[in-house]
């Protein structure tokens, strides 16, 4: 005997050759992988269009920077290190798996460019990634298993924990990376005894300890353990490509997928169906997602993509307040409502209205669409849209709350959510004290180059009607020709076209682009970022759209408006980034910079601040639907702004100016917390 | 079961601030927005929710102008299956008495098991559908804030002081008015009203109905409306000034008077 | 001569307060008009009420049935049919039963109708003026009602003086045999008392509201006080119910309940656009804040700046002591 037998020509009690199941072993497995594949299809294929071929560059550079570079894993950061090491290690080691598959069939078997100096350098790497791997494997597994993690805890509605699947699976890729390892080191250690050739391995490398282990192991073991692991590693391969589509660890597969055809524009909601202009939709029988093969087919893919990770629903703010959403628990509800619908084997079920099935209505109207949950997911899972769905779906069939069809029903009649009269519109410009210094234009009299688009929170509510006049102030002094469009304006549509009601959303829109058009404008500015974020993304045809705090930055920038010093350097200043604004927009340099034009001015930043930060749960209709829940998230940033330090708030919202000085109340902290308003901030401290 | 719902078009109390024209003797309705009265909106729902437990149809029937159709056509939106416009100059000025009687000739053509009214409308009188049941004479119980369906018959509840309710069996065809709180209706949106923009509403006058003109409108009114008038209640609150023991003292006084002890 | 006839409600032998504000509305119609309490019912209650009556109406009918015994609108309306004259000129109170009888009873007796009205200003020829509101409340109207065959109308309780009792010796006629046929296609079953424990604020005629100004879950005790010496349920704005300190079902405004109260009580209550929405029907509002800024004193009908920790335990024991 002059070398070992590899698993080619070895033969089982010198009769049955090995290869045969060499051969078996890889039909059986991708016959099957295949099978469950095209099951697994089916859904997608009966799913709704979605139009993800658009913005191909932007599409491949999230594949470059979200699914190879792995950027987003790092926010947590020991959870993110082992999953980079174990993805790169899949990626190496893809190459290894190859080989050794086909390596059963032809002994010694190398790919192709694979031989020579390639081919060592290439083992050298892929030895140390096994072993990375199968550490980082252990760490998940002790962390997984033993210290548990709060965020995949699963809350007992929810049914049992996940974490034996998990563990399972950490198993499953040890025992390959061992088994391989092993079967490579019981050759070497074979080869070592024979000729005393000794091949220079990774040091301390899984590969090189192992042949430290076996170096005197009797030969008829060696040969054995090779064999062994050999046919070990190739049923846990193939084992392991068939269980991949069954649960959480199909995003092995799908991942490459969903990220190519994850979200490239940000703030803008999906159209009710993709292919149908806003025209035709009069014509379509039914709006939104009322089954689940209403869904688009990135939706379910979504769905599948799913890594169980939850870190969703730990950035999810109304997780956080205890309402009953948890996004991690959208998509695994739904990816085992496919999974039981459409069996492996047997008929496809019919599906159910999902809001009686698996959602419950509270659940879906939990949502302030603040967007941390697409933020934070790796593998490009998206909500907004499928919520919006969802809501479409649910004011289709009439399940609105009441409290939320008294607002509809005004915007509808009114044009804004509290039906006050549309000639009350332009009331704030009437207040004695500003009217005395300052006139506004209204566009239908007269011309000006900008448009103040206001939006219905600052126009009627009496506090808020205060930003208005600052703004004015603000952009006068900064010498910005500037009109408004007074009772013609419409609320613009931003909460009403994400609460589903898109019919009520289109006719605002309409509206407002035709008088925004009439007037002429050539630019438009709005201190609410609601507004901003729906003139931007959501309408068309429309002159470039400006928040307060890009102009306020840019005019400082150029001089044209000078800062005082500060007024109150006694407090401490934090900004929290509005949702829209700054995650939706990426607006979250100018407010600061403003900010700390101001000297003197003491500002701190939140731990969960820029694509962090945390929604104070504002979102219009929200002041007038109530979901259950245990804490107010206003409360709860309020409460984070005072850990950080801070003695005053500075928003750039109108909605999270009220909730945070709700908040405030509630959580009993006023006179140590105050909520200040960026627009009233800046104008204090103008010349 | 058929079921008749009389609705009517009112101007809506959430989203106007009323007040009074410059001539002073009608409210100024250049800014008014209108839609169905609330508590027709609910016994519309109820009926839609009967029909789908025991099956039937449910047709909405207004008195009114043009204008009126939309509301039936919004109630149509939300399940109604039919809806019906009674219009003619000759019914104009009608009071309470005088728009039953028009009702009374179309819903005695249909064979309508359940008749359906909300309890009170703009002007708070909760008249109508009492008068259309004796008309017709047919048992009539107000404010009803539950219906059981049974065999011939139902039994209904009524909100009655104290929060308590009153229950009763009706034998049918019977009129009820309905209350609000009785059920959750369902939101219609503009893609709704949209998609029965089209279906045809039958408008009928006073020759359809074979009504004599002299019976209803204004010549048959016996109440009439002369004018609205906004009392004088001065601007804000009126601020109570003095000792907190006299201050009280005057609190009292007015909380007698308005019912409040 | 006119004749006036007026519905005495009663429970557990006790006339409810309508019953001394008729004379007051009778005269506002036709001072010189006949007025006749009607009392209807069965038993010695009946019987009792009908001779409080007499202390205060020249004339007393009393119809005394089985079938009446409770207050069947549909069954009284047979009776009240049958023992009215043509041209009767009937009152009943704006309540639950009044709506129940009213419409139907002026169909039968072929006469106008009238609700909810809270003044009168005389008869003219036959055309009687009086005053009611429409829209919630929000404005007031003049009616013309042509009275030449009578007519039905519901007066608004609270609206009329109620007079003093005593001196009227009127006595009672028993008309009960002239009822008729009092045969009904409705048939009273049973009251469902409203849930024990369950404080529904959206039945209460006067409501204690509390704000913010409470300042602490100890101090709602006095509001409840108050609400007990008032005869009145507590309520509160959301921050209220944010913090834990009342049920939801105790908060009024737009993403709570909506209140048609008599009487409001505002106490500590700031006044928001979101609480303010909850309330309809045009109650009789009564703020009371320390700050003179609140927006609450805009839309209140009486303002009064103080402290509500001090204010109401004042006003309870004042109340207490009447």
């Amino acid at each position: 005997m002059t070398s070992i037998i590899g698993p080619a020509s070895f033969k089982f009690f010198g009769i049955f050759p090995a290869a045969i199941l060499s051969f078996v072993l890889p039909v059986i497995g991708i016959g099957l992988f295949a099978y469950i594949m095209v099951r697994r299809i089916a859904p997608l294929v009966r799913a709704n269009p979605d139009n993800r071929f658009d913005h191909i560059g932007l599409r491949v550079k999230n594949l470059i920077f979200v699914w190879l570079g792995q950027m987003r894993q790092p926010r947590y950061m020991l959870a993110g290190v082992l999953h980079i090491c174990i993805f790169a290690g899949f990626l190496i080691l893809s190459i290894r798996s190859t080989s050794l598959v086909i390596i059963g069939l032809s002994d010694g078997f190398v790919l192709p460019g694979f031989g020579g100096f390639l081919g060592d350098i290439y083992n050298f790497i892929k030895d140390y990634a096994a072993t990375i791997v199968l550490i980082a494997c252990i760490i998940a597994a002790v962390r997984r298993g033993i210290f548990k993690p709060g965020r995949y805890a699963v809350p007992e509605k929810y049914g049992k924990d996940h974490t034996s699947e998990a563990v399972f699976v950490l198993g499953i890729i040890s025992t390959l990376m061992i088994s391989e390892s092993l079967f490579e080191a019981s050759e070497l250690a074979y080869e070592f005894q024979h000729t005393g050739q000794e091949h220079f391995l990774a040091p301390l490398s899984l590969v090189w300890i192992f042949r430290g282990i076996f170096a005197s192991a009797p030969q008829n073991v060696l040969q054995g353990l090779h064999i062994f692991t050999y046919f070990v590693h190739d049923l846990t391969f193939f084992f392991f490509l068939c269980f991949l589509p069954l649960g959480k660890h199909f995003h092995v597969i799908t991942s490459v997928f969903n990220v190519f055809f994850m979200r490239v524009q940000k703030g803008k909601i999906k159209p009710v169906m993709h292919g149908v202009s806003d025209d035709k939709l009069d014509d379509l029988e039914s709006f939104g997602v009322k089954k689940l093969e209403d869904f688009t087919w990135k939706h379910m893919l979504d769905f599948y993509s799913c890594a169980d990770c939850g870190r969703c629903s730990d950035h999810c703010p109304a997780n956080a307040a205890g309402r009953p959403l948890s996004p991690r628990f959208i998509t695994i509800k739904a990816r085992d409502l496919i999974f039981k619908n459409y069996p492996l084997s047997g008929e496809i079920y019919k599906s159910n209205l999902l809001v009686e099935d698996i959602y419950t209505e509270d659940e879906i109207w939990s949502c302030t669409t603040c967007g941390a949950c697409e933020e934070e997911c790796p593998l490009g899972i998206e909500y907004i849209d499928k919520m919006v769905d969802l809501r479409r779906g649910m004011v289709d069939e009439g399940m609105v709350p009441q409290s939320l069809q008294k607002s509809l029903k005004a915007l509808e009649k009114r044009g804004n959510p509290y039906g006050k009269m549309e000639k009350k519109r332009a009331d704030w410009t009437k207040d004695k004290e500003f009217k005395a210094s300052w006139q506004i234009k209204d566009l239908a009299k007269d011309k000006a180059d900008t448009l103040y688009f206001v939006d219905s929170i600052t126009s009627y509510d009496d506090d808020m009607q205060d930003i208005a006049r600052r703004t004015s102030i603000i952009l006068k002094k900064a010498g910005i020709d500037f009109g408004i469009l007074g009772k013609k304006e419409k609320d613009s549509g931003n909460e009403v076209l994400r609460f589903g009601e898109e019919m009520l959303y289109q006719d605002l829109k309409d509206q407002n682009i035709e008088t925004i058009t009439q007037s002429g404008v050539k630019q438009i500015v709005t201190a609410d970022p609601h507004a901003y974020n729906a003139l931007k993304n959501d309408y068309a045809n429309l002159p470039p759209v400006k928040h307060i705090s890009q102009v306020v930055a840019q005019k400082i920038g150029t001089g044209e408006l000078d800062l005082k010093p500060c007024q109150n350097p006694e407090k401490v200043y934090v900004y929290h980034d509005p949702c829209y604004l700054g995650r939706h927009n990426g607006i979250y340099e100018d407010p600061r910079q403003a900010l700390d034009a101001i000297d003197g001015l003491t500002r701190v930043e939140l731990e969960k601040s820029r694509d962090r930060s945390f929604c104070c749960g504002g979102g219009g209709l929200m002041l007038f639907y109530e979901p259950e829940e245990e804490t107010r998230m206003g409360v709860l940033r309020v409460n984070m702004a005072a850990e950080a330090g801070a003695t005053v708030i500075v928003t750039a919202c109108p909605f999270c100016l009220v909730n945070i000085q709700d908040a405030i109340k509630v959580a009993g902290k006023e006179g140590e917390m105050e909520a200040l308003d960026f627009t009233k901030l800046i104008e204090q401290h103008l010349f | 079961m058929e079921i008749l719902v009389c609705v009517k078009r009112v101007p809506d109390t959430a989203e106007n601030e009323f007040e009074l024209n410059s001539a002073g003797n009608d409210l100024d309705r250049d800014d008014l927005v209108y839609s169905v009265n609330e508590w027709d909106n609910y016994a519309v729902e109820e009926a839609i929710q009967i029909v789908d437990k025991v099956g039937g149809s449910v047709t909405v029937i207004t008195v009114g102008d043009d204008e009126s159709e939309e509301v039936l056509r919004r109630e149509m939106a939300m399940g109604a299956n039919n809806g019906i416009l009674l219009s003619d100059d000759a019914f104009e000025g009608s009071d309470g008495k005088g728009i039953a009687t028009i009702l009374k000739t179309e819903a005695q053509k249909g064979n309508y098991d359940l008749i359906l009214s909300g309890a009170q409308a703009d002007e708070g009188a909760g008249q109508v559908g009492g008068m259309l049941a004796a008309m017709l004479d047919y048992p009539y119980a107000s404010l009803v804030n539950k219906i059981e369906v049974g065999d011939g018959k139902i039994t209904v509840g009524r909100e009655i002081e104290g929060g308590n309710q009153e229950m009763n069996e009706m034998q049918l065809p019977c009129v009820l008015s309905i209350q609000t709180g009785i059920n959750e209706p369902r939101y219609v949106g503009i893609r709704g009203i949209r998609k029965v923009a089209s279906v045809d509403i039958p408008v009928k006058g006073a020759d359809d109905l074979g009504i004599d003109a002299g019976s209803v409108g204004k010549k048959g009114a016996k109440t009439k409306r002369v004018d609205y008038f906004v009392p004088d209640m001065g601007e804000g609150a009126e601020m109570l000034e003095g000792s907190t023991d006299e201050i009280i003292e005057k609190l009292i006084e007015k909380l007698k008077a308005k019912g409040g002890l | 001569m006119t004749q006036i006839f007026a519905y005495i409600p009663f429970n557990n032998g006790v006339a409810e307060d309508i019953a001394l504000e008729y004379p007051s509305a009778a005269g506002k119609i036709d001072a010189g008009a006949s007025l006749t309490a009607v009392v209807t019912g069965s038993g010695p209650d009946l019987d009792k009420v009908a001779n409080d009556m007499t202390s205060i109406y020249s004339q007393v009918i009393k119809i005394d049935h089985a079938d009446l015994a409770y207050p069947n609108a549909d069954i009284v309306r047979k009776a009240l049919k049958n023992i009215l004259p043509s041209d009767a000129v009937f009152l009943i109170a704006h309540n639950t039963f009044g709506m129940d009888l009213g419409p139907g009873l002026s169909v039968k007796l072929d006469c106008a109708y009238a609700a909810d009205i809270v003044d009168f200003e005389g008869i003219d020829g036959t055309t009687l003026k009086a005053v009611r509101q429409e829209l919630g409340g929000a404005v007031s109207t003049h009616v013309a009602i042509d009275i030449a065959s009578g007519a039905v109308m519901t007066v608004r309780p609270g609206s009329f003086a109620p007079v003093e009792g005593g001196s009227a010796n009127g006595s009672v006629v028993d008309k009960s045999g002239e009822a008729g046929d009092l045969s009904s296609k409705r048939k009273f079953l049973e009251i469902v008392a409203a849930e024990v424990g369950d404080v529904d604020i959206t039945k209460s005629d006067v409501l204690v509201s509390i704000g913010r100004g409470i300042e602490d879950e100890d101090n709602i005790e006095i509001a409840q006080e108050l609400a007990e010496a008032m005869n009145a349920v507590v309520s509160c704005s959301r921050p209220i119910v944010d913090a834990k300190w009342l049920e939801k079902s105790r908060q009024v405004g737009t993403s709570g309940q909506t209140v048609k109260p008599k009487v409001y009580m505002a106490m500590g209550i700031s006044g928001s656009f979101q609480h303010l929405g909850g309330i309809k029907g045009n109650p009789f509002i009564v703020a009371v804040n320390k700050n003179p800024k609140a927006p609450i004193f805009q839309v209140a009908d009486v303002g009064i700046v103080e402290d509500i920790l001090d204010f109401m335990p004042e006003l309870t024991e004042t109340i207490n002591d009447l």
